[in-house]
């Protein structure tokens, strides 16, 4: 029974461990400015797009390094050009502007690559052949898991121990106090999407390692569900998201599996719509009250 | 004042938008030029494969640029636009393609959005060719579609015997939602490979998908001892490489859109054992061959637009042949106007092609008995020829 | 606000121009022959009015309901599949289902009325398939809405999204297929022969969905949106208005479905995504959201500038200007911009929440020459403006730098023990969301 189930829950574990990568910058930036970053899978893309040009020039651990470094120059820009003035706007007006964000990022990809698919460069060490049980599969599968846990892990401490992890909660706790109490909340905001960024970008590195091709809506399914991982783990949670993202990565496999193929995706959403009805808080999510 | 701005804005746009079509077409619209519309995907899932169509039709127009109509020497024009690989902007590409006033259209790669601007192509009277759209619905209830390339029907039957004759029970076979090519040429093939006594597993993936993990392990757990997946490029290149990681251990075997470097490329040193079936063996007319190499060099544009090397695509070659076919028909037509193009297509035979002789049939369809098998050599990342099968 | 007319003359107005506007679109479409560039316009009218009653219809959601759903793409889907699969001609059945033995509905609507009323059986047989798909995605939208309704506003746009994408899988569903042809295109369904069909329709539900948002009906939906909690301690029932927003919303949105199925010939599950959700949405902000008059020019507009105006930008000749850079994709771009720059600088659209009428548009037209000449003044008097403002603020920086530091040598010092803090200059100021 194992022998047979292995390669997806080993693909699942794999695929969750990258969404989950994802999904905490979106339950990150959610938590604070209460803003669905639909750019976010985009710059995920982008990320993965930039490092296909740079390894033609550098090598690889230079690229690596400044694909992250670009992730997040890319992640606070947005933010500076197309969030910011917005902040004092309502709430749809910043979504709107976080979908045209997307939008404009979809179409330049787009427009650079001319449309074709892009092969991610081969990292030789992620992508060795090893073998698990019955099971035959990439060493990025291997890899994936322990490196998210060991970041997570790095980030919850971040959160709970440091001044900036302080304040970060703060914000996310009670904005408009925040800012009074004299938390520069621009700059918590900015190194909330620096670290987002980063993590998609070594996200990138990751997912693309495993499933090679790059083209302009690459970004956006990943997003989505990462950003369904969020929710399930309750927005705003860090381990919430990972969570959330391991448990989507394996029953998306494990339904492709059972040969329900068209609905893999549909899930994810049925999933999420689920959950909004019987928790909508998620899993590890905090109650809201809504005040006058 | 902002909305006034706005409105002023976007009307000089809309003028000066205007004023830049009426010029495009004052140019064009001289009396030596003759267009020819191109009706292709630059962009989505089929942009690779439409581009490579595209290289084929501009390097004939460079080899012959000029086409003699009547007693006249006309130059002739390539007018492009992009179906975005999408059948609902499809519509309006082609609308976009007629109200320029081209003499026939050429395209698409890709069944959908052919099928799709089948009724504008109708209701414009406009004689289409397709290329390399091979789901038999393109042509079967429209008069202006004809086409030069083999059918579904033909081609999984050829696949079909194929697989069953190397010794495959049991196939597996994958196809996209929403795509009416691979859906089309599974749903044949599988037809033909159960008449043969085979058997066979259906799946599909969602569109945008890119995690084929699962997809190879169910080939694997199910026995199958063949892997069919006649889907567009970008997919295949995931498929290879899922296929490599997990040792699929099956042979895969594809149709015509395989035929492609994409597929070598990605196969190239890696443990992958795949056989096409397509239009055009490479090395069958070396002039050809050579002629379009050079080009592809000292231009770096279609270089890049063929994926960054010279290695041939069959679509391009049929590229080539479908411009030639465009020609020959103006040529017997002896007028530019869209109505006597298309009362001459029916009755029209060209030779000479780098894909063999074209002459349609009934429903608009070329006559074709024969594909060519393909094995790709994972060593040398090349196309090696197998043998040509027939559907009997 | 200029010239005051009467009721009586203003109406006169608006039907003679609604009534040459109908006139010169059908006459548009006859006359003007199939290779003209003049047909590509007739083309963009037709796309642009469906995509005007969906942009209307996400509008009286999304702009007077104050509900940011982004379920429209999948509700035009159940529309544009219900309308084809009761109108496709028994005879072409075999062919269109042709990996499903033909399908179970083996009828056409539009061919049992017309056998038996003629050309008004023809149209009726259309108008029907495209009232029931209205009325099916109604049906749909109202169990949708039970439990999605009482989400907040990003939650609601995210399980919206949501169910779009779980109705594009079902509608591909390979087992549904003797319905649905599975992933298959459907095709040869009746569609209109002449572009003043969609452009009669929309314009008839656009009128519906104004007359509408004027009714006591829209009043409580704007209350809705300015402020929930003050609109329900006013009386309102939340629940049951937003749930009638979102089914008369949808139903515009499935008949909008219908006249997208019969516009594209063909219909397939595939394109009815998240883009064209997003496309519909930025149509609306383009418009001004809460504003319907700037819905339609906005679908127009968007139709018109991406399918044809910008055309030029991908084949590398565009207003005459010739450039490498103008590679396929280009115009997306350039379009992706204009669209960021209206959502950062014009946010509130080209009409903001205003309507067109009579008195606003024959006052802009007699000013217009008088705001062009005083323009170039205007803008100097802003920039003016801007640059104090930016003056202003760069003082009150360097005043609050001053007073960080005093607090903090005060601090240092322990005397801020026992003197409270002076109150620094940067505390921000937060307006109360939705206003």
């Amino acid at each position: 029974m194992l022998q047979t189930w292995l390669p997806y829950i080993l693909a699942g574990i794999a695929v969750g461990g990258q969404y989950a990568l994802i999904a905490i910058g979106y339950t990150m930036v959610y938590g604070i400015l209460r803003l669905i970053n639909f750019a976010h899978g985009d710059v995920f893309m982008w990320s993965g797009l930039i490092m296909v040009y740079l390894i033609t020039v550098l090598p690889l651990w230079a690229s690596v390094i400044l694909v992250i470094i670009f992730a997040i120059i890319l992640g606070t820009t947005i933010e500076k050009v197309a969030y910011r003035p917005l902040r004092s706007a309502p709430r749809m007006s910043i979504m709107i502007s976080a979908i045209g964000v997307s939008y404009l990022l979809q179409n330049f990809a787009l427009y650079i690559t001319g449309g074709l698919t892009k092969t991610y460069p081969a990292i030789n060490f992620l992508q060795k052949t090893v073998k698990i049980g019955s099971a035959t599969t990439k060493m990025v599968t291997l890899i994936t898991p322990i490196l998210t846990i060991v970041l997570v892990v790095l980030l919850v401490m971040l959160i709970k121990y440091t001044k900036i992890g302080m304040a970060m909660r703060a914000v996310s706790r009670d904005f408009e106090t925040s800012s009074l109490m004299g938390i520069d909340i621009n700059r918590v905001i900015t190194v909330t999407f620096v670290i987002g960024c980063a993590l998609a970008a070594i996200g990138s590195v990751l997912y693309f390692s495993n499933y090679t091709g790059i083209n302009p809506m690459s970004g956006a399914m990943p997003g989505l569900k990462a950003f369904v991982a969020a929710v399930f783990g309750g927005i705003g949670s860090v381990p919430g998201a990972v969570v959330g993202a391991f448990v989507i990565g394996v029953c998306e496999n494990l339904i492709k599996g059972a040969g329900w193929t068209t609905f893999s995706d549909a899930f994810t959403f049925v999933l999420l719509i689920v959950i909004l009805m019987v928790k909508p808080t998620g899993l590890f999510g905090e109650k809201n009250i809504d005040k006058v | 004042m902002k909305k006034i701005l706005v409105l002023a804005l976007s009307l000089v746009l809309a003028m000066l938008a205007l004023a830049g079509c009426g010029g495009g077409s004052g140019s064009g619209g001289g009396g030596d030029t003759v267009k020819i519309g191109v009706f292709e995907p630059a962009s989505g899932d089929n942009g690779a494969g439409g581009k490579q169509e595209i290289l084929g039709m501009e390097y004939a127009n460079e080899m012959t640029p000029t086409v003699t109509i009547g007693d006249k020497e006309y130059n002739v024009e390539l007018v492009k636009v992009d179906n975005e690989s999408d059948n609902s902007k499809a519509v309006t590409a082609a609308q976009n393609l007629v109200s320029q006033n081209v003499s026939v259209v050429l395209g698409s790669y890709g069944s959908g959005v052919s099928i799709a601007a089948a009724d504008v192509f109708a209701d414009a009277g406009m004689p289409a060719i397709g290329v390399s759209c091979t789901n038999p619905q393109v042509t079967a209830d429209c008069e202006q579609y004809f086409r030069i390339c083999f059918l579904d029907p033909f081609q999984g039957t050829v696949l079909a015997n194929y697989a069953w004759e190397s010794g495959c029970k049991k196939a597996y076979c994958l196809s996209k939602l929403g795509d009416d090519y691979s859906v089309g040429l599974v749903n044949y093939f599988v037809e033909a490979f159960k008449e043969l006594g085979g058997e066979v597993v259906e799946e599909q993936f969602p569109d945008k998908n890119s995690d084929f993990t699962s997809y190879v392990a169910n080939a694997k757990n199910k026995g199958c001892d063949v892997f069919f997946a006649p889907v567009s490029t970008e997919a295949a290149a995931l498929i290879i490489d899922q296929a490599e990681a997990q040792a699929l251990g099956m042979p895969i075997l594809a149709g015509d859109t395989w035929d492609s470097n994409v597929i070598t490329d990605a196969a190239k040193g890696k443990n992958v054992d795949i056989t096409v079936t397509t239009f055009y063996q490479e090395g069958g007319n070396p002039e050809f061959d050579e002629g379009i190499k050079e080009w592809m060099e000292n231009n770096s544009t279609a270089m890049t637009n063929n994926g960054g090397n010279t290695d041939l695509a069959a679509v391009t070659a049929l590229g080539y042949d479908a411009y030639f076919v465009a020609l020959e028909a103006l040529k017997a037509a002896g007028s530019t106007d869209p109505a006597d193009v298309l009362a001459a297509l029916p009755s029209l035979k060209v030779s000479g092609l780098v894909c063999g002789d074209v002459s349609f049939n009934e429903t608009g369809d070329a006559n074709k008995t024969e594909a060519f098998v393909k094995h790709c050599n994972t060593e040398s990342g090349a196309w090696e020829f197998v043998k040509t099968q027939s559907a009997e | 606000m200029v010239n005051t007319m009467n009721k009586k003359t203003k109406s006169v107005l608006s039907v003679a121009v609604i009534l040459l506007f109908l006139i010169l679109v059908y006459l548009g479409d006859t006359v003007i022959p199939a290779g003209s560039n003049w047909k590509m316009l007739i083309t963009v009218i037709e796309k642009g009015s469906i995509y005007a009653l969906v942009a209307a219809s996400m509008n009286l959601l999304n702009g007077f309901t104050g509900l940011f759903s982004l379920g429209q793409a999948g509700f035009m889907l159940i529309g544009a599949y219900t309308y084809a699969i009761f109108t496709i001609p028994a005879a072409s059945h075999d062919a269109v289902y042709q990996y499903f033995e033909g399908g179970v509905i083996k009828w056409s609507l539009v061919e049992m009325l017309e056998g038996s009323l003629g050309v008004f059986g023809h149209y009726l047989g259309m108008l029907i398939p495209m009232l029931g798909a209205g009325l099916i995605v109604a049906v749909i939208a109202f169990l949708i809405g039970i439990p999605v309704l009482r989400l907040k506003s990003d939650y609601l746009a995210i399980a919206t999204l949501g169910f779009a994408e779980i109705l594009r899988a079902f509608f591909q569903w390979n087992t549904l297929g003797p319905v649905t042809n599975g992933s298959n295109v459907l095709r040869k369904y009746t569609t209109y022969g002449n572009a003043i069909f969609p452009v009669l329709i929309a314009g008839i539900c656009i009128a519906i969905i104004v007359l509408l948002i004027n009714s006591t009906y829209g009043r409580a939906f704007r209350a809705i949106r300015d402020d929930e909690i003050a609109a329900e301690a006013m009386g309102i029932n939340l629940f049951k208005h937003k749930e009638i927003s979102f089914v008369i919303s949808s139903f515009f949105a499935g008949i909008s479905g219908a006249l997208l199925a019969m516009f594209q010939t063909t219909i397939n599950a595939t394109p009815f995504n998240t883009v064209m959700t997003y496309e519909i949405l930025l149509i609306v902000v383009i418009g001004g959201i809460g504003s319907i008059t700037g819905s339609v020019i906005g679908a127009f507009l968007f139709t018109a500038a991406s399918e044809w105006w910008l055309r030029g930008l991908d084949a590398g000749r565009w207003l005459g200007i010739s450039a490498t850079f103008m590679r396929p994709g280009f115009r997306k771009v350039v379009f992706a911009v204009l669209i960021m720059l209206i959502v950062l600088f014009y946010s509130r659209g080209i009409m903001g929440d205003k309507e067109f009428s009579w008195e606003s548009f024959l006052g802009w037209c007699k000013n217009l020459p008088a705001n062009l000449k005083a323009w170039p003044e205007k803008r100097k008097a802003k920039a003016a403006a801007k640059r104090e403002a930016k003056e202003a603020k760069a003082a009150a920086k360097a005043r609050a730098k001053e007073a960080a530091e005093s607090n903090a040598a005060r601090m240092a010092s322990g005397e801020a023990l026992f003197t409270p803090l002076e109150v620094s200059d940067t505390v921000m100021v937060f307006d109360k969301e939705g206003k």
